[in-house]
């Protein structure tokens, strides 16, 4: 399986959009270029980029590896993207918004009934609530693979708190700095207004008793959070709070913060703690994270929670699999952007198929996310798969599988060279009372050759994301 | 818009950075006293130790004061939470925490101290290159207050960095002088002996005012002046009065911006007055170690006060 290589395809040289930057990589000293490679890892270091490896004691902050060579996409393949993406994202907010009143989609037989009722993402607590401006998921992360010159897939959809977007920054940032004159050469379509467009969105999305310009805070669990520094990063770029459960509290019908000089009110909190951590007299009560109430004061009205509670059931991976009939019931077209044949193992023909295929198939588990507790077929050994054939045949229900697909490549500096590995990419939309996609995202590479897990937590790597303004 | 855990932050950060600094003094001069003194250098560690407020856990570790154990404790020891490693670990995790109210430059500086001294003093320290150390250990400090000072804009956030710099400053400096106000005493001090020269100037160097001294007062040391320079002197950046004067003057901005007044206002008011108001006889007359002893005490109270003034918790 020869994978679509997106700056060599051939032996013809690069592809259009990486021309002008293989001509400029053809002028570089080797030795430099290891060199900057260097300069960028100090950087990152000294910024304190840095992500916690849950269950890795020693390694408490691990530098994510960030990779030299950009990731160019041309702004025609872009254009094409966002049309799918958008369409994408507001299918998912008005499933959304159906899900938790009117459940057409349930009664039209489109989507069996057992998959929302025996579903842990599902929030009854949610249930007749609309949120602010009728926004349910705000900050969406869609993780999409390419195959070849014109299939792109969209892997997953990342509707509760998706990660990555300040490595998109930084990276974009680093980049800049190593190789100014780069920039001068190729025309890359900015990031660094991020912030502020999450800033003016978050703000659009405030409760309608809210009269002048809302409050916002940036929720974190803390300190020890393996996001924690996204999440400084972003309050720190938007100029807003970065607030803990332990400064929160319910004051007078409003969420407020302790500050020096007493309880302020807050009126849009981006949370980045999860739904059962967000409040303990509704959800976990063993929960330190959250605010004690927070859900009283939304349901009446006097927060915008964003991503609102209970947006997980559409980023299900058993939901997943609906997606083409979820999208084509909402918006009535065709979805742009396509979806990966996907196996539920629930079902009793695709289970015996999927145990059958263990050895050339990825199975996930429904709720996992990070690449953790996931099969990748063709690359576990016998007895790997023997241990996750035993799990799945406990908890069918648990998983779903995919056929390995044979993502492209971008190739990475490596000490020997230009190398070629696989690559995703997750651009970072913004839904308010209108949809925004920064141009560019997160570029997740995996470093080991051969290896198709890009996630950070299982050593991958990131680049930087170029959208040509073309 | 400061978040009280904010507040607290920036507090505690300071006050570890300020530690680490003057533990790298501290030892300093005890490794000064030790070589000039060879004979009853333990008792000199001892000394140290007991200025550093570590006295009792040394002792549950180790029972000979040698200059390898005390600054091993003092520098490395990750149990002893005032050591150099564990403040620089505890002002950067707190760092870390209020990332959002510190420039960038003065989050690096901090990140890379604790980067750099965690390399330095990841194995035990050869005597000889104790000195390097210990400069290393200032020169990083020193950094952190520069990127401070030349960066951060002088609102909320620096006057709660400084107020904690301070009290911690004051604090240390009544404990060095507490731990050897005997040597200070005018009953023994008029003989003047080399012994008394010694201890006198082992408790000038710990603060690193040996030298500037010599530019204020005579030549030679006199107890009177010493102590007069530690407590009174408005100019000497380590004295309790010059400490008490910024305290003050950060809490009047506070008081000022927020436009209320607190308890912690009326008390480093007092303190403050007391030690502009005060004179060095006045001080020995009613026991120099009562009024350290009081001051420490003091100084105590109103960290806590501030602390609940602001809401830290």
């Amino acid at each position: 399986m020869t994978a679509f290589d997106e700056m060599f395809p051939g032996a013809s040289g690069p592809r259009r959009p990486y021309a002008s930057y293989d001509q400029w990589l053809k002028d570089q000293d080797p030795g430099r270029l290891t060199e900057k490679m260097r300069d960028a890892e100090s950087v990152f270091r000294k910024t304190g980029i840095t992500f916690a490896v849950y269950g890795e004691e020693e390694a408490a902050e691990r530098l994510i590896p960030f990779d030299i060579v950009p990731r160019i996409i041309s702004g025609n393949e872009w254009r094409r993207l966002t049309l799918g993406i958008e369409q994408r994202v507001q299918a998912l907010n008005a499933f959304l918004d159906d899900i938790y009143h009117r459940q057409e989609i349930l009664r039209s037989g489109r989507l069996p009934r057992e998959l929302i009722a025996n579903n842990v993402a599902f929030l009854p607590e949610m249930i007749g609530l609309r949120p602010p401006a009728g926004v349910y998921t705000h900050i969406i992360g869609v993780d999409i693979v390419r195959i070849s010159e014109d299939e792109f897939y969209v892997l997953e959809d990342n509707a509760r708190t998706p990660s990555g977007v300040s490595y998109m920054l930084e990276n974009r940032e680093t980049m800049m700095q190593l190789f100014p004159e780069l920039f001068k050469r190729v025309k890359v379509r900015p990031v660094e207004n991020y912030p502020q467009l999450l800033r003016q969105s978050l703000a659009a999305v405030k409760p309608n008793n809210v009269a002048g310009a809302p409050t916002i805070a940036v929720l974190t669990p803390g300190s020890f959070n393996s996001a924690y520094f996204e999440h400084a990063f972003l309050a720190d770029q938007m100029g807003v709070q970065l607030v803990e459960g332990q400064d929160l509290r319910v004051v007078d019908g409003h969420v407020a913060m302790r500050t020096t000089e007493g309880y302020k009110q807050i009126d849009v909190l981006y949370r980045r703690v999860d739904d059962d951590y967000l409040d303990p007299l509704t959800f976990r009560a063993d929960s330190a994270l959250g605010v004690p109430g927070i859900m009283d004061v939304y349901r009446a009205g006097n927060i915008t929670i964003a991503n609102a509670p209970g947006t997980g059931i559409a980023d299900d991976k058993a939901i997943y699999s609906y997606m083409p009939e979820i999208i084509e019931f909402y918006t009535g077209r065709k979805p742009i952007l396509g979806n990966i044949p996907t196996w539920r193992c629930s079902d009793p023909s695709s289970l015996s198929y999927v145990q059958e295929h263990l050895h050339e198939l990825v199975v996930k588990e429904v709720h996992g996310s990070g690449g953790y507790g996931m099969l990748v077929g063709p690359a576990a050994s016998k007895k790997e798969r023997e241990a996750f054939a035993k799990k799945l045949a406990a908890r069918p229900s648990n998983y779903i599988a995919q056929p390995t697909l044979s993502l492209s490549t971008c190739p990475i500096l490596t000490e020997k060279g230009l190398a070629p590995r696989h690559v995703d990419l997750r651009p970072f939309v913004l839904v308010s009372d209108r949809i925004q996609i920064v141009p560019g995202g997160l570029t997740r590479v995996a470093l080991k050759e051969g290896s198709l897990v890009v996630n950070s937590s299982q050593g991958g790597g990131t680049k930087d994301t170029w959208v040509l303004d073309d | 818009m400061l978040l009280g855990r904010t507040a607290n932050g920036l507090y505690w950060m300071s006050r570890y950075i300020e530690r680490a600094d003057n533990m790298a003094r501290l030892i300093d001069a005890g490794l000064r006293m030790a070589l000039t003194r060879t004979q009853n250098a333990s008792e000199e560690w001892n000394s140290v130790l007991l200025s550093a407020g570590a006295d009792v856990a040394f002792s549950q570790k180790y029972t000979e004061y040698t200059a390898s154990e005390v600054s091993d404790f003092l520098l490395r020891d990750t149990s002893n939470p005032s050591s150099v490693i564990s403040s620089i670990e505890t002002a950067r995790g707190n760092a870390r925490m209020v990332r959002t109210a510190l420039t960038r430059e003065t989050w690096e500086s901090i990140n890379e101290a604790w980067m750099s001294l965690k390399r330095l003093l990841a194995s035990p320290i050869d005597e000889r290159e104790l000195p390097k150390v210990l400069d290393a250990i200032k020169r990083e400090t020193a950094l952190i207050r520069g990127s401070f000072f030349g960066t951060m804009l002088r609102n909320e956030i620096f006057d709660f960095y400084q107020i904690g710099t301070y009290i911690e400053r004051a604090d240390n400096t009544a404990r060095i002088l507490d731990v050897k106000y005997y040597v200070l005493l005018p009953s023994i001090s008029w003989v003047g002996s080399t012994l008394d020269n010694y201890q006198w100037e082992s408790i000038l160097r710990s603060v690193s005012a040996h030298r500037s001294y010599r530019w204020v007062y005579d030549a030679d040391y006199k107890p009177s002046n010493i102590a007069d320079y530690l407590i009174l002197n408005s100019r000497m950046p380590r004295s309790l009065t010059f400490s008490y004067r910024f305290i003050t003057e950060h809490l009047r901005a506070l008081a000022q911006d927020y436009g209320e007044l607190h308890s912690s206002h009326t008390m480093s008011e007092r303190i403050y007055s007391k030690l502009k108001n005060g004179s060095i006889k006045e001080i020995f007359d009613t026991g120099l170690h009562e009024f350290l002893n009081d001051f420490i005490c003091d100084n105590q109270v109103l960290g806590d006060q501030v602390a609940l003034d602001y809401s830290f918790h």
